[in-house]
């Protein structure tokens, strides 16, 4: 294969792969949800030595998140709140469910 | 007293208590030489079970104490810095015994580690991906594609991807398939594992040693296309620089 026949491949597999990555990069736009995690359950990659993943203290703690699509954060399902009233997420920190300091 | 005995016999029970430790009466503070004892290596359990939460799933909670007890009196951490503490952990578990049923968790702990790398590594901004179709297609085959430094890649010959998804709750799919070659893109600071189209591992490794994009694209082997391996990493902001051997 000349180099002329391999480049203009190579400009195909761009073009093409510019086409392939819009709606990637749009799926995968997240948003921060806060409220949502169960105790120790919200999202961070850290790892140790930080004060990131694991540390909620409570279910649905208000003010850690985790990553969900985006645009479902106020679509999931939440056990009611003890008073009955409908527990949602909300997309900035809530000041319910706070551990007790 | 010194305090390297002090050290030593801190992850080495059958070291005897360092003697002339004293409690604040002046008694012998052997108890409390043990507290401490115990503290560091529970510590040092935790801060595994925080890096290596897929493993510490599959092996149960009382298995991966037990590993996790013997990883870190043979590796003591280096610094005093945790965050990138068990980075042997991987090649640790792979001359453990007794892992016969679960023989990707070592591969797994690669992927665990590589995601934590991503996540602490430099940030760098990705460049725009018009700017790679902008260019003519003698320059687009020399140009040297500079990736950010949050990407890692893992290969195994399991689908480790899918078994650490699993492990950790985010799928009810029980893992399926063969060998897989796994790539971490972190777009923005949240680290994510994506599995690498064939041969995809190769073309890589070559963009990450430099080589120019038709070199790199030649490594694939006949037949290979770089279309959808490109459109992973335009699509998480993997290319940061696109050097044309021009002064930009």
């Amino acid at each position: 294969m000349s180099n002329t026949v391999k480049s203009a491949a190579l400009m195909g597999a761009v073009a093409a792969a510019l086409t392939l990555s819009a709606p990637m990069a749009q799926a995968q736009e997240k948003e921060k949800c806060f409220g949502v995690a169960l105790a120790g359950q919200n999202d961070c990659a850290a790892g140790p030595g930080t004060t990131c993943a694991g540390t909620s203290k409570v279910d649905y703690q208000g003010n850690a998140w985790s990553l969900v699509d985006a645009g479902t954060c106020m679509e999931i399902d939440l056990p009611a709140m003890a008073d009955g009233s409908a527990r949602m997420g909300a997309l900035e920190a809530l000041d319910r469910d706070l551990p007790q300091s | 007293m010194t305090q390297r005995a002090f050290h030593q016999a801190l992850l080495d029970a059958r070291r005897p208590v360092p003697p002339a430790l004293t409690d604040g009466a002046g008694r012998p503070a052997g108890r409390r030489y043990a507290v401490y004892r115990n503290n560091v290596a529970v510590s040092l359990t935790e801060a595994l079970a925080s890096g290596f939460p897929a493993c510490a799933a599959l092996l149960g909670e009382a298995n991966f104490a037990r590993v996790a007890g013997r990883f870190l009196r043979q590796h003591p951490p280096a610094t005093p810095v945790i965050l990138h503490y068990g980075a042997q952990f991987p090649a640790f578990l792979d001359g453990l015994d007794g892992l016969a049923r679960l023989p990707f968790l070592a591969d797994v702990a690669r992927l665990e580690l590589a995601l934590r790398r991503a996540y602490h590594a430099a940030d760098a901004p990705p460049v725009a991906p018009e700017a790679l179709a902008a260019l003519s297609a003698p320059a687009l085959s020399a140009a040297r594609l500079r990736l950010a430094p949050a990407v890692q890649l893992v290969r195994a010959p399991w689908p480790i991807a899918e078994i650490r998804a699993y492990a950790l709750g985010q799928t009810a799919r029980k893992p399926q398939g063969g060998a897989q070659e796994v790539i971490v893109l972190r777009p923005g600071y949240d680290p994510a594992a994506h599995v690498l189209p064939a041969r995809g591992h190769v073309f890589v490794s070559a963009l990450q040693a430099g080589m120019a994009l038709a070199s790199a694209s030649l490594q694939g082997g006949p037949g290979f296309d770089p279309t959808d391996t490109l459109a992973l990493l335009l699509a998480h902001g993997a290319i940061t620089r696109i050097d044309t051997g021009e002064p930009a």
